[in-house]
């Protein structure tokens, strides 16, 4: 199809009339009011509520639940999070993106195969793949027995801040892997090969031809990556042995434990409030890549 | 203390999917008797004791797996009264649906016994019917004097027991005989040790350590309590609400704080329990009626069949936690009390331990403490 064609089927589909725009996007309008609007709505109304006796929210209103957001505890507990969930991040880009590379580089046969690898994981239950990181890590685990064969350890790695970077890494490699692919895969070869040609060396073409060209993928990685990792509660949980709170613990531990939902709700909007600034970060360098690259 | 697995979600699902059965069991029941709706009407709030319970039908909620899973069709071979069981995962999620305001459409609940104290100062809880639970004689007179509930006004005790030291006997060097084994242990058991991260428990050894209640609502007492967990913190190897036994079972820990039931889980045969010298809490879980239940005759029956003997043997052969029912306590006490010591404690030792209660407020600052701590 050539542009101008484009364009012109563009045209006709702006001219099926407002009426039947209006009508399409009733699913979609409905989506964000029943699954974002409204949630939101009342996670803000929440955050300026008093908390109920056993959880809830009454009256009167108060600016109290936003005002202990900046106590240094939970400061804190905000930065170990943004910093693990970053280390994570890092991990899967530094593992992910070589993976990415090799799958993208096999047969189309294999690449399928190789793909069906990288998502099988998730075929299993979550929790169940988290608590064999259990069995592989703990003092007495195989890990450990391994070492011990070859005259080494034992290394206390469970529950500690590296085994919930490791979990984390573990639970959300694929997203960084994908991402990437897809961007590989529309990567033109034959500018690579002009590198090569004009004599631009190894590290040369990853830096000035691979890296910019797929930011885009890896831009999307990260996010999918860093965001499930800082609201992640289970983890931390299991692995870090309840020793290391993230805010997704935190934020748990508020609605089912403490029962004070309105406090729950105002570290919610705070890590909301974190993730719109890096999204627009996001947003911001993949625009700046695709104009540098363009 | 019953079990706090993160199931949420599927409960509440569960939750939803036994209150549409119940209303198609009602529907049901309409056809040939008239609907169970109609059968209590009195707005007096007396109880028949000739209630006809074949048109009654009663939503339980307890913990998953806390019970016979033949209850259900037990009580009604029992009683002719229909059932629909549900499950909840934590105290905080049932209490939650009791308090969402309206009908909830339970008729029982299991909950431990200070949250059933909160739910009865809200006003939420039917007062038991003695006439209708004969078998309240069935259980150890300590019963009665329950901390959160004297007299059993508003909730009938499930099971009950207390918190101490698990521990290798193997492994541990000197047997644990205080809080203070745990709290500040030895290098041998340095990083070898487990704690309860919810809450009271959390709090309950440097509580205990340091003399003070476990219902302790003192700012200071709260205080030190925290400057204990602060320090003992570094020398543990996690806390850990529910694989604490498979942890002594695979020798990565020497000894960790844990429920007394949960220590008969570990397979390992040198995995003792000890109840510290400092003494410990007396938790009790038990049902209470909702007074929004249509079904009060029924609901009452349902409590006085779980006291019974068959309901409550069920309980310490599988559960191994220890019963309120004497003639079956004292069979368990020396039938099992050999493998399982727990089992053998003496009621007369499980009631110097202090009773739990709603702290009320506190409760959020019990919640600040392992949140500190947890996040130093």
């Amino acid at each position: 199809m050539t542009n101008d064609s484009q364009q012109k089927a563009r045209r006709s589909a702006n001219s099926d009339g407002p009426m039947l725009r209006a009508i399409t996007s009733i699913p979609a309008l409905g989506y964000l009011l029943v699954f974002m609007a409204i949630p939101l709505l009342l996670i803000i109304s929440y955050a300026f509520l008093t908390a109920g006796r056993f959880g809830g929210v009454k009256p009167p209103v108060t600016l109290e639940n936003i005002t202990r957001l900046i106590e240094p505890i939970y400061r804190d507990v905000l930065v170990t999070s943004v910093m693990t969930a970053g280390a994570a991040t890092l991990l899967s880009f530094a593992i992910g993106f070589p993976a990415a590379l090799v799958i993208s580089r096999l047969t189309p046969r294999w690449q399928t195969i190789a793909l069906i690898a990288v998502v099988l994981p998730f075929w299993t239950n979550f929790l169940i793949r988290t608590y064999a990181w259990i069995v592989l890590l703990n003092s007495e685990g195989l890990l450990n027995h391994g070492l011990a064969l070859i005259g080494l350890g034992p290394v206390q790695v469970l529950y500690t801040r590296s085994a919930v970077v490791l979990g984390l890494f573990y639970a959300y490699l694929p997203l960084m892997v994908l991402p990437i692919y897809a961007s590989l895969q529309r990567l033109d070869p034959s500018l690579l090969e002009a590198a090569r040609n004009l004599g631009a060396g190894g590290w040369r073409r990853f830096r000035t031809v691979l890296l910019p060209l797929t930011m885009p993928g890896i831009l999307a990685g990260a996010l999918f990556v860093f965001i499930p990792s800082l609201g992640n509660f289970v983890i931390p949980e299991l692995l870090g042995g309840g020793k290391s709170q993230m805010i997704g613990n935190l934020i748990r531990d508020q609605f089912l434990k403490s029962r004070d939902w309105p406090f729950g709700s105002a570290l919610s909007l705070m890590v909301l409030a974190l993730l719109m600034v890096i999204l627009w970060a996001q947003a911001r360098a993949a625009r700046r890549t695709r104009e540098w690259a363009g | 203390m019953a079990r706090h697995f993160a199931r949420s979600h599927r409960a509440l699902a569960l939750g939803a999917a036994a209150a549409s059965a119940a209303l198609l069991l009602t529907a049901c029941g309409g056809s040939t008797s008239g609907g169970g709706s109609s059968v209590a009407p009195s707005p007096s709030f007396t109880l028949d004791p000739n209630a006809d319970l074949s048109k009654q039908s009663i939503v339980v909620s307890n913990w998953d797996n806390y019970m016979d899973p033949e209850t259900a069709a037990k009580f009604t071979a029992a009683t002719k009264a229909g059932i629909t069981v549900a499950k909840h995962a934590t105290n905080e999620e049932i209490v939650g649906k009791l308090t969402a305001g309206g009908d909830s459409g339970i008729d029982v609940a299991f909950v431990s016994g200070q949250y059933a104290q909160a739910l009865n100062e809200a006003g939420l809880l039917e007062p038991l019917d003695k006439r209708l639970i004969p078998n309240f004689s069935k259980l150890y007179p300590e019963t009665t004097k329950l901390a959160f509930d004297p007299g059993n006004v508003f909730s009938a005790p499930y099971a009950w027991g207390t918190t101490g030291i698990c521990y290798r006997s193997d492994l541990v060097g000197t047997a644990p005989t205080s809080w203070n084994d745990l709290l500040t242990p030895s290098a041998q058991n340095n990083q070898k040790t487990l704690m309860l991260s919810t809450q009271p428990w959390m709090n309950l050894p440097a509580a205990r350590a340091l003399g003070f209640s476990v219902n302790t609502t003192d700012a200071g007492e709260l205080d030190q309590i925290k400057q204990q967990l602060l320090k003992t913190k570094p020398t543990l190897l996690a806390f850990d609400d529910t694989t604490f036994y498979s942890r002594l079972d695979s020798g990565e820990v020497n000894m960790v704080e844990a429920w007394d039931g949960w220590c008969n889980y570990a397979q390992n045969k040198n995995v003792k329990f000890v109840l510290p010298k400092e003494g410990a809490d007396l938790w009790t879980d038990t049902m209470v009626v909702l007074k929004t239940s249509k079904n009060k005759e029924a609901a009452m029956a349902f409590i006085n069949y779980i006291l019974d003997d068959t309901a409550q043997t069920w309980l310490t052969e599988n559960i191994l936690y220890k019963s309120p029912n004497q003639a079956v306590a004292e069979k368990a006490a020396s039938t099992l009390g050999k493998d399982y010591p727990n089992l053998a404690m003496t009621p007369a030792d499980l009631a110097k331990q202090e009773g739990l209660i709603d702290v009320g407020d506190a409760a959020k600052t019990y919640q600040q403490i392992a949140t500190e701590v947890q996040a130093s």
